[in-house]
């Protein structure tokens, strides 16, 4: 539903940030405004496709600012067009409740409350510098807020997600302790594949590769090191895994739990090519693992697997890749 | 009576471009409806029998009705005799 609704959006080009994958997004609409006109205008436009292609109702504030905004498509539910304009904020948004500004929660309306302040116009009108002492720097963004001097802008939709991606990681807590190097090897191929082939749709490639392991005594500990080229392959992340494995897993207790997580990322789009022999290999085993998603996606995750995941049904069962779930990033983020 | 959404087999034609075009409808009496022609494609919601997908608004026997492409299925706004 997410993902038509955005298509919905696309009615124009907009600059569009996916606030929160369900039910909120931002659209950064000035440039549109010669060709479709005003905000409310082309808000009307999307409700209206919104509720004719998908049969749900929007509702949608219309600001200068993302806090106002999203403050706007609080005020009329479940399917009206609010507008908070430099010329009526002081009438609309300022007679609000505190809390209804956005990181307002329960513990900060309490320590505003105690300062006397109850609306929005109260924290707009009240002295920053007390609210920064007070409330730390948090305090300054909220005053910030209530007086419209928000200014960050609405990412593209696009360059959320990948570009501001430091790391791809899976853990898995095996079902059972991982007793031996053969274990350890399942479990790093399951976790190598789900991380590189989760590389590869976010088109990032890793020059670092970190390994977590913890003990059936919870005592966990991380090491790292670098590849030789920047990858997406799985193999090459599980030889530097399976080498951290061996070099720093000494005393050889079993393992409760693993991760991988793949750092020192780079787009992909700007590969050194090479005419050695390991280049072409590595070229030819991208591809190859680039086949197998394709027809993971078609199959199913467990249509192709390697002959080695068939020795441990319980280890290797897992599919991290389509379990792991990504949380909306934050506005602060 | 009211208005059902129903599943119904579609007989399709794909171009080569893979765009797909709904030649007749079967209905469960045994019935085939001739798609005349098909008027309009858009992605619509049907608010009468709840669904949303690609719509295609077609003419059968000279009466304009919309056939909806649910991936992977298809339904209509059938009348309810009950």
């Amino acid at each position: 539903m997410a993902r038509k609704r955005e298509q919905s959006f696309r009615l124009s080009r907009q600059k569009i940030e996916i606030v929160s994958k369900f039910y909120l997004s931002a659209l950064d609409i000035t440039a549109q405004q010669a060709l479709f006109g005003d905000g409310e205008k082309v808000a009307n436009e999307i409700r209206r496709r919104i509720y004719a292609e998908l049969g749900v109702t929007a509702s949608v504030g219309v600001s200068w600012n993302k806090i106002f905004a999203k403050l706007g498509s609080d005020l009329k539910k479940p399917d009206a067009t609010t507008v908070i304009s430099r010329e009526n904020y002081k009438e609309v948004a300022w007679e609000l409740p505190a809390e209804d500004l956005l990181y307002v929660g329960r513990s900060t309306k309490r320590k505003l409350f105690n300062f006397g302040i109850r609306t929005i116009g109260d924290l707009a009108r009240f002295d920053p510098s007390l609210l920064k002492n007070s409330l730390g720097k948090n305090g300054q963004t909220l005053w910030y807020f209530a007086n419209g001097l928000d200014d960050a802008p609405v990412a593209k939709a696009s360059m959320r997600g990948p570009s501001i991606i430091k790391s791809v990681g899976n853990s898995t807590t095996a079902p059972r302790d991982l007793e031996s190097e053969e274990d350890v090897r399942l479990t790093l191929y399951v976790l190598c594949e789900s991380v590189a082939s989760r590389m590869r749709d976010y088109g990032v490639l890793a020059s670092t590769v970190q390994v977590t392991f913890r003990d059936k005594d919870l005592l966990s500990y991380q090491r790292q090191m670098g590849l030789a080229s920047p990858t997406c392959v799985s193999g090459m992340l599980f030889d530097a895994a399976i080498k951290l494995y061996r070099d720093n897993h000494l005393h050889g207790k079993p393992l409760r739990s693993i991760g991988v997580r793949a750092t020192g990322l780079s787009q992909n789009w700007h590969v050194q090519l090479s005419y050695t022999d390991e280049g072409k290999q590595m070229q030819k085993r991208e591809e190859l693992e680039k086949t197998i998603d394709a027809l993971r996606n078609r199959f199913g995750h467990q249509s192709v697997k390697r002959a080695v995941m068939l020795s441990d049904d319980s280890l290797t069962g897992l599919d991290p890749k389509s379990d792991h779930t990504i949380h909306p990033v934050s506005y602060f983020a | 009576m009211g208005i059902e959404k129903k599943y119904v087999p579609v007989d399709v034609s794909f171009s080569i471009d893979g765009e797909m075009s709904p030649l007749c409808i079967h209905w469960e009496d045994g019935r085939v409806y001739q798609i005349d022609k098909i008027l309009d494609k858009r992605q619509a919601a049907s608010l009468k029998a709840g669904g949303q997908g690609m719509r295609y608004t077609v003419r059968i026997q000279g009466q304009v009705k919309y056939l909806w492409y649910e991936e992977p299925q298809w339904f209509v706004e059938a009348i309810n005799s009950n």
